[in-house]
């Protein structure tokens, strides 16, 4: 196995996902499968070759430091689990 | 045992572009919650963030202004970590690819000058701000800066006490100030610092462990959050113990550091680059013409300003403090062609009317053509420095050309002797008693004639006439 289950677990933690025991299981094997692909992938000799981190060869997307409207804050508010005031509401976090 | 301290700081700067880093709401401060957002910077699914091309060129100007070494390709990451101000669950930051890294600043101190190395300049995102109810538990959200422009300065740790760390500090802010990049308010955030402070013996190469110190939002707390944090640890390896690795908070009230509350979980941010931004190329030409923008820097100024004007080293430091300072004082010494008494005149009475007023000093209303008027009146003897500083407050508060003032309320200088050898005489005449002292050797009494003329000629008299005069007329 490429992968145990307590990095699964790990993971899955970081992207604050709760997993039954099942799933533990079966995403174990899934992720084992993608990391053996990716084995197969590394056999490829790339030393001659540069890394890519965009599938698109487009650079220098810019656009210009001009200001335009906002959306509403009751628009920005729409999705909002809860608010209060013009101030989306969440529990108390302090890091 | 002696130990040495050993600090690296992070320096967050906000720049002052006017539109976000991703999209094109308004970085303006102050807005009411939550006007300044759209679905890019509130990170809706399915949006498209487009990087502000000010952005790299103001992050490019430090980079050069630092001295260093310009990454030609970079490109854009995803600092994964979930955080009520960070909507997207991500900030968008620099990882492998900082635009700019090897650089270093020259720092004044005691033992002359000193370089900190600048390990990397990267451009990334500000995150929102949380306001925690007093009495409830909750927490209320703002991501107005969400989005708003920072480069993040990266020091080596090559800092050796609170006061380098604030001399640094301050060097850093001169030049963002002077690039027009960062506002450098350290109250309102706009410039921001976190450091870095581990202890080990004087002459060992590995570092000692190093705890990450917080909230420190001046530059006074900055040296007393250092010193403090110098001792704890020094006591506790002093004593035998370990430091433990961890993020500590100023407490400015209490003047202590503390340990932030909750686990210290080890932080995996599983940076990978972000699909939505593609790379920046930084050809030659870009970094030609940002560098022909560059100004002259405070430090290269402050040198030029000791060798050309023969300014002392204070003097120089004060007038470079603020480049539109600088400029003032240029405009004015090269018009009356006495670069001292320009900075006398600028450092002491202009400032003090420009600071009584909150004003900064692009909105004096005495221009430097102006104040080498007043200058070049009195060394041309027309009027005293006393009325000088008179004119100087009348031009101040009307905005009136010096020569005009003068002429308009007749208070050109008296230089005709036979005048003043009058008022004097009048003067004797109506003091004999204070006469008596003078003869009997009472010193003193010499600057009691000197103001009584002066009064008679409302300050008009030329002073120096006025005191050979008087000397003479006491002494028989």
């Amino acid at each position: 196995m490429k992968i145990t289950k307590n990095e699964v677990l790990y993971v899955a933690h970081l992207a604050r996902l709760e997993l039954t025991d099942e799933e533990v299981d079966r995403f174990t094997l899934q992720l084992n499968d993608i990391l053996l692909y990716m084995e197969k992938l590394n056999s490829v000799d790339t030393s001659e070759i540069e890394p890519m981190s965009h599938a698109i060869t487009l650079n220098n997307a810019f656009r210009e430091d001009v200001v335009l409207p906002s959306i509403s804050p009751e628009l920005a508010l729409a999705n909002a689990p809860e608010a209060q005031g013009d101030f989306f509401r969440v529990p108390k976090v302090i890091e | 045992m002696e130990l040495e301290p050993v600090i690296g700081l992070e320096v967050h700067a906000q720049l002052l572009t006017s539109s976000k880093i991703f999209c094109a709401c308004s970085t303006a401060f102050g807005a009411s919650p939550n006007h300044h957002t759209c679905p890019i910077c509130l990170g809706m699914p399915g949006v498209l963030p487009v990087l502000n091309r000010r952005v790299v060129e103001y992050a490019l100007r430090m980079a050069i202004a630092t001295n260093c070494v310009i990454n030609r390709k970079n490109y854009f990451a995803r600092k994964n970590y979930f955080y009520p101000d960070l909507p997207k669950g991500y900030q968008i930051s620099q990882y492998a690819s900082p635009l700019a890294e090897h650089g270093y600043v020259e720092i004044e101190t005691e033992g002359g000058k000193k370089k900190i190395g600048i390990t990397r300049i990267h451009m990334e995102e500000d995150a929102g701000k949380l306001i925690h109810d007093e009495t409830n538990p909750m927490s209320y959200v703002d991501f107005n800066r969400t989005g708003v422009p920072l480069i993040e300065i990266v020091s080596e740790p090559d800092i050796r006490s609170a006061e380098e760390a604030v001399q640094y500090l301050r060097t850093l802010r001169d030049i963002l100030v002077y690039l027009e990049i960062c506002d450098g308010n350290m109250e309102e955030g706009s410039f921001r610092c976190d450091a870095n402070i581990s202890l080990r013996p004087r002459g060992q190469k590995e570092f000692g462990t190093r705890t990450e110190l917080k909230n420190m939002n001046s530059f006074r707390h900055v040296q007393r959050a250092l010193e403090y944090e110098i001792k704890r640890q020094m006591f506790i390896i002093e004593s035998g113990g370990e430091v433990v690795q961890e993020t500590r908070l100023w407490d400015e009230s209490q003047g202590v550091t503390y340990a932030m509350r909750g686990k210290e979980e080890a932080h995996d941010y599983r940076y990978f680059p972000d699909p939505d931004l593609v790379a920046v190329f930084i050809d030659e030409n870009w970094i030609a013409q940002v560098r022909s923008t560059l100004p002259e820097l405070p430090g290269a100024k402050k040198q030029r300003f000791m060798e050309e004007y023969g300014l002392s080293t204070y003097d120089a430091g004060v007038l470079t403090s603020d480049r539109f300072l600088a400029e003032y004082f240029e405009k004015c010494a090269q018009k009356c062609q006495q670069p001292k008494s320009a900075a006398n005149w600028i450092m002491g009475d202009l400032l003090k009317l420009v600071n009584e007023d909150k004003r900064t000093i692009k909105e004096c209303p005495v221009t430097p053509e102006h104040l080498a008027e007043i200058i070049n009146l009195i060394s041309e003897g027309t009027i005293s420095g006393k009325i000088g500083k008179e004119i100087l407050e009348e031009a101040y508060s009307t905005g009136e050309a010096p020569r005009a003032i003068v002429e308009k309320k007749g208070l050109v200088q008296i230089t005709d002797e036979r005048f003043i050898a009058e008022v004097i005489e009048r003067v004797i005449a109506h003091h004999p008693e204070q006469v008596a002292q003078y003869r009997a050797g009472k010193e003193k009494v010499f600057g009691f004639f000197v103001g009584q003329v002066m009064k008679e000629t409302q300050g008009k008299a030329n002073p120096k006439l006025v005191n050979d005069l008087l000397r003479e007329k006491l002494k028989n």
